[in-house]
């Protein structure tokens, strides 16, 4: 097992280099650079395009150089100095734009997938014990509804909702006067207060999903001869349900926790943009419009390197719970 | 047959029916025999026609949309030298007094053992799980107790294997770990359903020889249900021939084998191809393999008259086509449900 974990890690150095060579490359492929989309939008707002200072600029984040110069001094930035370079629009170094924002964007979709695994897991396994009863009909039509519908659209929903009938200040993660302050219990009392709406949000089209899984693995297990073997036996029902088909069938969870580390970038981005959280998907969207190349390299870096190590993290995780594939390794 | 042993289980008339969306399954319909203390009593039949649904009914487990829906199963349940009897079929599958009854008292095995052990719990789990149920040790004394049932089976290094999970076992170790698991509370009846189809010859040798050692040691009751008639020759002393969800012949495995009535059982009897000795005294002539006319019938739409008689021999036009049989003792302890073996 431990050489197996060993192994993997190995293999992720290669991967992880070359994941970030074609990152850079990608963010490079737009024609020009940040500048020249700056200077045009000085001048479509009718301002003075100063081409000294644009000139200063292009020196100091030496856009002029070649591709790989940019990247060896980029890359050795990072790997020496843990200086993932400077946001051109922000005119900040980006990792004191990011780790904030992470931080927040990991904090949220970890409550939110607690909540819908909350629910969806009792209800998936209550729906597939009591397969085509009523109850069952009723959750299977909630969750494709559930799954039918739009974050954004329910975001938008849920803000009105809020805002008409219980005149609630909405929308962000914070109140104004949190925003830049420095962190207290003050702000995150705030913070938990606007918390509900995005995690209700975010979690209503998961937890849809999850019970269908749920529902679907613990109805493939539950007829399994093994399940049988327990209730001959004598086992409560309830207590073997939980027991035996559930747990096999919690396998493929376990196994996903790991990828949804890598949605914490750029998943539900268009929730965030519609709720205007301070999550990390509409910066990223900005940054690649605007081609702020580094902080949108290093989003997309981060994204790699998360979705590399979620990955890790789910064979793990799976090898863990799983015996028949712990020995093999 | 050995009628000088006391009665542990009286299966009456038994129906258990599917309700399925295509129509009903009569999967057992109508069931008679008897089990005595301490007995191996042999279940035979095709496939289909209903040996695991009765099986599944003594214990009151009948997956939906099953139900026994008529007939009687009495239990003679011995509690503190006192006999009660009990029908299994009136009790509540989920009430406690059944959940005693099953897997302490009425144990059973089943015929995969690759599938019939849990894959993420180890078979110590599973073996306490029945121990700590019914016999309320703690976790030590299960596991002791557990270990013991292990080296009692044959199995190699039972304080290891105790910590193994099926997949690391081989199919004739995974069926003794569920021997292990179904005798660790000292059953008065052992139901095996098939428990060495999937397995290969010697490993069902094995697995035969330590069924009989065990019963030896244990005194327990088997219920052996097989199509494999050379089991039933060497495990058994009654059997119990079933055709579609009825028993169509009753008695001692010598008169079986060497005075079958029912020309199901004859027909049976001629499609496998060595019975070990028993055949030898059936004549040269009889050696020739045959198989059975014909197939199972539909069990949605159950033929007139006696179910075998589009496939039988001997079939009476105007009778067997019209009448259904009734069980009918032919010699002490024999009965068959045949028009042609009435008179005989
Ligand atoms: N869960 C179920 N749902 C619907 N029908 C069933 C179910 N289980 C059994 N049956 C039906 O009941 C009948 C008897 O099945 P059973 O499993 O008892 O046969 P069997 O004699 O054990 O055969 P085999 O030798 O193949 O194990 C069959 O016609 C089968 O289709
Ligand atoms: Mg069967």
């Amino acid at each position: 097992m431990l050489g197996y974990i060993l192994r993997r890690i190995a293999m992720m150095i290669p991967t992880l280099a070359i994941i970030s060579v074609i990152s850079f490359v990608i963010i490079q492929l737009p024609p020009g650079d940040y500048l020249t989309s700056y200077a045009m939008s000085l001048a479509a707002s009718g301002e003075a395009v100063d081409e000294t200072e644009i000139e200063n600029l292009r020196l100091r984040y030496g856009l002029g150089q070649p591709v790989y110069v940019q990247y060896y001094k980029w890359m050795s930035g990072i790997l020496l100095h843990g200086d993932w370079g400077q946001s051109m629009e922000w005119r900040k170094p980006v990792k004191d734009l990011i780790w904030e924002r992470m931080a927040l964007t990991v904090f949220l979709s970890l409550v939110s997938i607690m909540v819908s695994w909350f629910v969806a897991i009792p209800v998936g396994v209550f729906s597939a014990v009591h397969q085509y009863s009523i109850p069952d009909y009723i959750f299977s039509t909630l969750s494709f509804i559930g799954t039918g519908t739009p974050g954004f659209m329910l975001a938008m929903v849920v803000m009105w909702v809020a805002m008409r009938q219980f005149g609630l200040n909405v929308g962000g993660l914070f109140s104004d006067e949190y925003i830049m302050a420095p962190w207290s219990w003050d702000k995150v009392v705030d913070m938990l207060k606007h918390l509900w709406i995005p995690v209700i949000v975010i979690a209503v089209g998961s937890t849809a999903g999850s019970i269908r899984t749920t529902r679907a693995n613990v109805l493939d297990e539950l007829n399994k001869p093994y399940v049988e073997t327990a209730r001959a036996k004598g086992v409560k029902e309830r207590k073997l349900i939980w027991k035996y088909p559930v747990r096999v069938a919690m396998n493929p969870f376990f196994s996903t926790v790991g990828w949804t580390l890598a949605g914490l970038i750029s998943g539900q981005t268009l929730v965030a943009v519609v709720l205007s959280l301070q999550t990390n998907g509409p910066m990223m969207l900005r940054a690649l419009r605007s081609q702020d190349m580094y902080l949108a390299g290093s989003f997309l870096f981060l994204t790699s390197i998360l979705t590399v190590i979620g990955t890790l993290i789910s064979d793990i995780t799976l090898a863990w719970v799983d015996p028949r594939i712990r020995m093999e390794g | 047959m050995n009628n000088n042993r006391e009665l542990l289980v009286e299966v009456k008339n038994l129906q258990t029916y599917f309700f399925l969306d295509e129509g009903t399954v009569h999967a057992v319909d109508g069931a008679d025999f008897d089990i005595h203390r301490g007995e191996t009593l042999g279940v035979v039949g095709e496939s289909g026609c209903g040996k695991s649904v009765t099986a599944r009914s003594i214990l009151n487990i009948v997956p939906k949309p099953g139900k026994t829906v008529g007939g009687e199963i009495l239990y003679h349940r011995k509690v503190k030298g006192v006999v009660q009897t009990i029908d299994l079929t009136k009790m509540e599958p989920q009430s406690d007094e059944m959940r005693q009854i099953r897997g302490a008292e009425i144990a059973m095995v089943f015929q995969e053992p690759m599938t019939s052990l849990s894959p993420v719990h180890t078979i110590g789990n599973q073996i306490t799980e029945a121990i700590r149920l019914h016999q309320g040790l703690d976790r030590a004394a299960a596991r002791e107790l557990a270990i013991e049932m292990l080296d009692l089976v044959g199995m190699p290094l039972p304080n290891r294997t105790i910590d193994e999970y099926a997949h690391q076992l081989s199919g004739g170790m995974r069926q003794r770990a569920m021997i292990a698991m179904a005798l660790s509370c000292h059953p008065s009846l052992l139901i095996a359903d098939e428990p060495t189809t999937a397995l290969d010859v010697t490993t069902e040798a094995q697995i035969l020889k330590l069924m009989r050692q065990l019963q030896d040691e244990l005194g327990m009751a088997i219920m052996y249900i097989t199509h494999n008639l050379g089991v039933i020759a060497q495990m058994t002393e009654n059997v119990v021939v079933m055709y579609m969800g009825k028993v169509v012949e009753e008695a001692d495995v010598d008169t079986i084998f060497y005075n079958p009535q029912h020309p199901y059982t004859q027909a049976l009897l001629q499609s496998i191809p060595r019975l070990g000795q028993k055949t030898a005294r059936r004549g040269a002539g009889q050696r020739r393999l045959t198989s059975i006319r014909g197939m199972v019938p539909d069990p949605y739409a159950l033929p007139k008259g006696c179910p075998f008689h589009p496939r039988c021999s001997q079939m009476i036009a105007g009778q067997c086509d019209q009448i259904e049989p009734q069980m009918i003792e032919v010699a002490p302890g024999h009965k068959v449900r045949c028009l042609a073996c009435a008179g005989a």
